[in-house]
């Protein structure tokens, strides 16, 4: 089965340029004006579409994403409302890639069965859940791939050699590799040190290696999509959102205008990355 | 009396992959798992080797005071008229509570794992204050979280800890207690894996920290069954112990889970009553979620978002429990039940008249209890009462809620 993840890879792979992955957090601040976001995604340049859930307890993430989730679930989002949100989505765009992402409490408390059949039902192609490693591939990995949905692991500089097979055995779609032992929106680390570790972790697996964590400008997308099959970004579009909303969280902009003008510059990044090797 | 025999034995948990029964596992970031791994081995071989465990012991009985006195309650007794108690001294540790037998285990096994930094969560400041007097004593640089309501209402141990060297970074996100200090704890860790040794004071997290900090308390309860012996001449009726986290309470209850005659009570913090959200009764209101590492009774909405507790007493203050509690919960080993603050503080003031003893209000919760159970109980019957901490640093607090300033 070619799900869309793999379509939309080997079509790049065709054009000979990297991905943009951009994440954002479902329901921040509200439910309509997070769909407006995600549906002006695609049109400014992102290739791949992570949607993220949010979770009162987010213990890998930044306080960017920290404060996006908080706002979200003050907007009364649920999980139930971020996979309505996919659906609303798919009416008019049933080609990009949305992999969902966040924590595995709200999926275990709405019922593994239920959210994986929901989920496959509106079109959600992946699933990156932050706190399910390897050793926990019962939860809901197996379950996952059973019903069609990619699962998506996270593979880390402290993922060794001995373990990287391990990690990359159930995985599917692609893997993310997170740049450096930290939490989302840190500094991006030494690009050579990024550049060494897809090195490896390509020498494993066929599956596309997009990297994530830290990067935020056009600049670092170029340079990490130079040796990278996808670049993630995320903080830096949270903070576009949480950019335009005032004090008492009232919109002095439209964030859909703010992130569609922040992943136009990082798609020209990516879509320089290559030129030099092209060239 | 003849009941039927039970085939399996309470104690042998966790399983390999960490769980007892549904409960416990390793849900953590993948940048944490092989170093948990790693925490695993270490702490398998540490757990047979007789020079680890002989350090271990001899800082116990000589750093840390160890035994603690089984003290004969007269005054409480006396003043409930029911079954006699005895009171498991925790309370006269060094530090002031039953954290420091924990924190001198972990340290020697971050020391064993060449880690050079400490990191630490705490609630009311007895964890943190340990964790801080043992990277003094072993010359380690420690950064203790805690949640900014904490420092606030716990100023005598955020004091102590500068003091002893530690960084106090407070955590203003959510509430500004145990569970927000334990997130940013875990969020320093994944940044700094490579040298930093995350020090946990409860016995829940991922495994092995459940099953490790367990083993380190039980001391506790391993002494208390020899001396009630050694005192009484036989086992205790009933054993009672507070429940936040739970490492007093496992470490009391697990040398007696196959005394199938022992009845054992854990006392979760019923706040302002179980009705609404102002209470920390996970396990009385609370149901089956993954937070922190593991899977645990926890307090959360219908959408698994955790809900804040309360509870008057900081280190009560957390919407989890260490996983072994809700196996044994659901096993029906232990029964948990509730008390509320106004009950605590009665039994702190009444402790602190009758016995000249000032309890921690955690401690309390668990002395309430006794209160409620030995007046329906014989003058020949026993219970044990694990007094986990001395209460001097929660004096404020008490003062605050009595209404006088001090």
């Amino acid at each position: 089965m070619t799900t869309r993840i793999d379509a939309r890879f080997a079509k790049l792979k065709d054009e000979g340029r990297p991905a943009l992955v951009t994440y954002f957090m479902g329901g921040d601040p509200d439910y309509a004006t997070s769909l407006k976001i995600m549906k002006a995604m695609p049109g400014a340049g992102t290739d791949v579409i992570e949607l993220g859930m949010p979770f009162s307890d987010p213990m890998a993430d930044g306080p960017a994403i920290q404060a996006a989730g908080l706002r979200s679930l003050k907007g009364g989002q649920t999980l139930a409302k971020t996979v309505q949100m996919v659906r609303d989505f798919r009416v008019d765009d049933n080609e990009t890639p949305i992999v969902m992402m966040g924590y595995y409490n709200p999926i275990y408390i709405y019922g593994v069965e239920r959210f994986l059949q929901e989920a496959g039902e509106v079109g959600v192609d992946g699933l990156i859940v932050v706190d399910l490693p390897p050793e926990m591939d019962e939860e809901l990995c197996v379950p996952a791939l059973r019903a069609g949905i990619n699962f998506i692991r996270l593979a880390t500089p402290t993922t060794d050699e001995k373990r990287l097979p391990k990690v990359l055995e159930n995985t599917s779609g692609f893997v993310y590799y997170v740049s450096m032992n930290g939490i989302t929106g840190s500094a991006l680390a030494n690009t050579g040190d990024v550049t060494e570790a897809v090195k490896r972790i390509k020498s494993h697996t066929d599956l596309p290696v997009c990297v994530g964590f830290g990067v935020k400008t056009a600049e670092q997308a170029r340079v990490i999509g130079a040796s990278a099959d996808g670049v993630v970004v995320g903080t830096a579009i949270v903070n576009a959102v949480a950019n335009v909303l005032g004090p008492d969280g009232q919109m002095t902009a439209d964030p859909a205008d703010a992130v569609a003008t922040l992943i136009s510059g990082l798609a020209q990044g990516v879509r320089q990355a290559r030129l030099a090797h092209a060239g | 009396m003849n009941k039927p025999i039970e085939p399996n034995s309470f104690r042998t948990g966790p399983d390999e992959q960490g769980m007892f029964g549904i409960f416990g596992g390793r849900f953590v970031a993948e940048t944490l798992m092989p170093l948990i791994l790693d925490l695993q081995q270490h702490w398998d071989e540490a757990k047979t080797d007789p020079e680890f465990q002989a350090e271990l012991k001899s800082l116990s009985t000589y750093y840390a005071g160890r035994p603690s006195k089984l003290y004969f309650a007269e005054g409480l007794t006396r003043h409930l008229g029911g079954a006699k108690i005895y009171l498991k001294r925790e309370d006269l540790n060094h530090t002031g509570s039953h954290k420091i037998n924990n924190c001198l285990g972990q340290i020697l096994l971050a020391k064993r794992m060449g880690k050079t930094r400490i990191i630490a969560e705490t609630g009311a400041g007895q964890h943190g204050v340990a964790s801080a007097t043992v990277s003094a004593r072993f010359n380690l640089p420690c950064v203790v979280y805690m949640g900014a309501t904490d420092v606030e209402r716990q100023k005598p141990n955020v004091f102590r800890m500068k003091l002893l060297g530690a960084q106090v970074n407070p955590v203003s996100a959510g509430h500004g207690t145990l569970k927000d200090a334990m997130n940013e704890a875990l969020r320093d860790w994944v940044t700094n894996v490579h040298d930093t040794y995350y020090l946990i004071g409860t016995a829940a997290g991922p495994h092995p920290y459940p099953e490790m900090v367990r083993d380190f308390q039980a001391v506790i309860g391993t002494e208390a069954r020899e001396q009630i012996q050694e005192q009484e001449g036989r086992l205790p009726d009933a054993i009672i112990a507070a429940v936040g986290g739970g490492s007093n309470a496992i470490g009391l209850f697990h040398p007696f889970l196959d005394d199938r005659d022992v009845r054992i009570i854990g006392v979760e913090a019923g706040g302002r009553g179980l009705d609404g959200v102002e209470h920390c009764a996970s396990m009385s209101a609370g149901q089956p979620g993954v937070l922190h590492g593991n899977r645990t009774y926890l307090l959360q909405d219908k959408d698994g978002q955790i809900i804040e507790g309360h509870s008057i007493s900081a280190g009560l203050d957390y919407p989890g429990v260490g996983p072994e509690h809700s196996f044994l919960r659901d096993t029906k080993r232990v029964e948990y039940m509730p008390i509320l603050d106004d009950e605590a503080l009665e039994a702190f003031q009444l402790t602190t008249r009758v016995e000249g003893i000032i309890p921690a209000l955690e401690s309390a919760h668990a002395i309430a209890q006794a209160v409620k159970l030995a007046p329906t109980m014989g003058k020949d019957q026993v219970i044990i009462v694990n007094l986990s901490g001395r209460g001097d640093k929660d004096v404020h607090t008490v003062a605050g809620m009595m209404g006088m300033e001090i």
